[in-house]
């Protein structure tokens, strides 16, 4: 049987939140790669983590967004190990482990790098990340289908389960990538590529996520994975602020689970607090 | 009047080889390049631009358009600067310190191209410094900053402040733009202008220079 389906067979998981910021209320300098404190700074990627785990999150991912070569300079293969190590620490098999990978950056129609060059750096990216073991990996935030196509090839060629997850944030109603792409196009393209299971995260906020959900699970047959950010960033002042509460966020549950969520958790913006008041949700409305 | 309307359309719809083959035509057909560009390019671009804000064109489109444009000024900017022709100004462009995203600016500097100005592109995670002196050297009417992390739009306001502390903030405007910055934010930060996507880069770069 399928990992995935394994997992899912009690109904949707809660994974987790956001970590950037979560890093930054714990000394990350702004402008910093956060990966790199894989190395430089465990302990507090490892607080993260479990902080995550204790709000209930069955799923959490690792701090390797950014540890491909194209993305960021750095002892890529250890930060991707060492990601997968210190969230499997904190999970200590209370949680599944996906590990995280970002897109490049650089977009590959505009020129700025080739096929080979992407599919050599997620290859490398891949095969670090599965030497340390964790349970699936994760290729998000991604906008070119194209670029996606060669992640999913590379992460697949671990023989780990992989699910793929793009930023709906572009188009008149919220529902393109930035480069165009539908939630349908994308479903096709991703399951043809070998997905074993499709989604949507980051995105301009949880109350465009559910329209996506349904349109993504009406055009493919594997589970869909949801993790919106909590609103879009606002200044106030120098400080950054996101609009949306835990508990706005967490009163979409039911509907993102109606509409075929298989994984529901939280992007940008998000804390501990928002993964509690999904758990919180998903026991109200069971 | 055939070519140049084959080349408006050959630049919206992103198809760079008719753009080429149209800009040849026309010049051989004794249009002035300067023509060419101001009654033509601009105005297609321009047009790119509003779809791209209607949202009915996505970033590959804009791209498309962007490399057929450029098609085109590869054939007529050594004609133009033979005649003397001025560009509409002359801008520095980068992403901020510690930010390495360059998507958004790569078609801010596209756009502005295309709307006839002469872009310097200092690329990704620019000091403030270096910003200082690119304009000072090449004489800049305008720098665009760009940053896509609200972590780093911070150095948005420190290289406008190192403007300022060179005494160099009077000579140029200053725009902002990228994800996470606001009208507000470029308002508290001394910023003369701010947009929201690479579509209405152009108008402001234009109502900028022009003020």
């Amino acid at each position: 049987m399928n990992p995935l389906r394994k997992w899912l067979a009690g109904g949707p998981l809660i994974t987790d939140g956001a970590w950037g910021t979560e890093l930054q209320a714990r000394g990350l300098k702004p402008g910093a790669a956060p990966d790199t404190w894989n190395l430089a700074h465990p302990d507090p990627v490892e607080d993260v983590a479990r902080a995550y785990v204790e709000a209930g999150s069955q799923v959490i991912l690792t701090n390797t967004f950014r540890a491909n070569a194209i993305a960021m300079k750095g002892d890529l293969e250890l930060i991707n190990r060492a990601g997968v190590e210190i969230s499997k620490r904190a999970a200590a098999g209370r949680a599944l482990v996906f590990a995280s990978i970002g897109p490049t950056g650089k977009m590959l129609m505009a020129g700025d790098i080739t096929a080979q060059q992407v599919r050599a750096a997620f290859d490398a990216q891949s095969s670090a990340l599965a030497s340390a073991g964790p349970d699936a990996l994760l290729v998000e935030t991604m906008s070119d289908i194209a670029e996606a196509r060669l992640a999913v090839a590379a992460a697949k060629s671990t023989g780990l389960s992989v699910i793929v997850s793009f930023a709906f944030d572009s188009g008149k109603n919220k529902d393109r990538t930035m480069m165009g792409a539908t939630p349908e196009a994308v479903a096709a393209a991703m399951v043809e590529a070998g997905a074993d299971a499709v989604g949507a995260n980051c995105g301009v906020g949880v109350e465009y996520a559910a329209a996506i959900c349904r349109r993504l699970h009406a055009a493919c047959d594997v589970p869909v994975w949801i993790k919106p950010n909590a609103g879009l960033p606002k200044m106030e002042g120098t400080a950054v602020r996101y609009g949306t509460t835990a508990e706005f966020f967490a009163s979409h549950f039911a509907a993102l689970r109606d509409a075929g969520a298989s994984f529901v958790g939280a992007c940008c913006g998000s804390t501990p607090d928002f993964i509690r008041a999904l758990v919180n949700a998903r026991c109200a409305s069971s | 009047m055939h070519d140049l309307k084959l080349l408006e359309e050959a630049l919206i719809v992103g198809d760079w080889k008719t753009a080429a083959a149209a800009t040849q035509a026309a010049l051989a057909g004794g249009v002035a390049p300067l023509t060419i560009v101001t009654g033509h390019l601009m105005p297609a671009m321009d047009e790119v631009g509003r779809r791209f804000e209607r949202e009915d064109y996505f970033v590959p489109e804009m791209l498309l358009s962007a490399r057929a444009m450029k098609a085109s000024m590869e054939i007529l900017r050594p004609l133009l600067a033979s005649s003397g022709a001025q560009p509409v100004g002359r801008v520095v462009i980068g992403t901020v310190k510690g930010d390495l995203h360059d998507i958004g600016k790569n078609l801010v500097a596209a756009m502005l191209e295309g709307g006839g100005f002469e872009v310097i592109d200092l690329g990704a995670d620019v000091a403030p410094e270096l910003f200082i002196e690119a304009a000072a050297a090449r004489n800049a009417d305008l720098v665009a900053l760009s940053a896509l992390l609200t972590v780093t739009m911070g150095w948005m306001k420190t290289t406008i402040d190192a403007f300022q502390a060179a005494g160099l903030r009077q000579k140029v405007k200053i725009m902002v733009g990228g994800a996470p910055v606001t009208q507000q934010y470029a308002d508290a930060i001394g910023a003369d202008g701010f947009t929201d996507s690479a579509g209405s880069a152009v108008a402001l770069a234009r109502k900028l220079v022009a003020a």
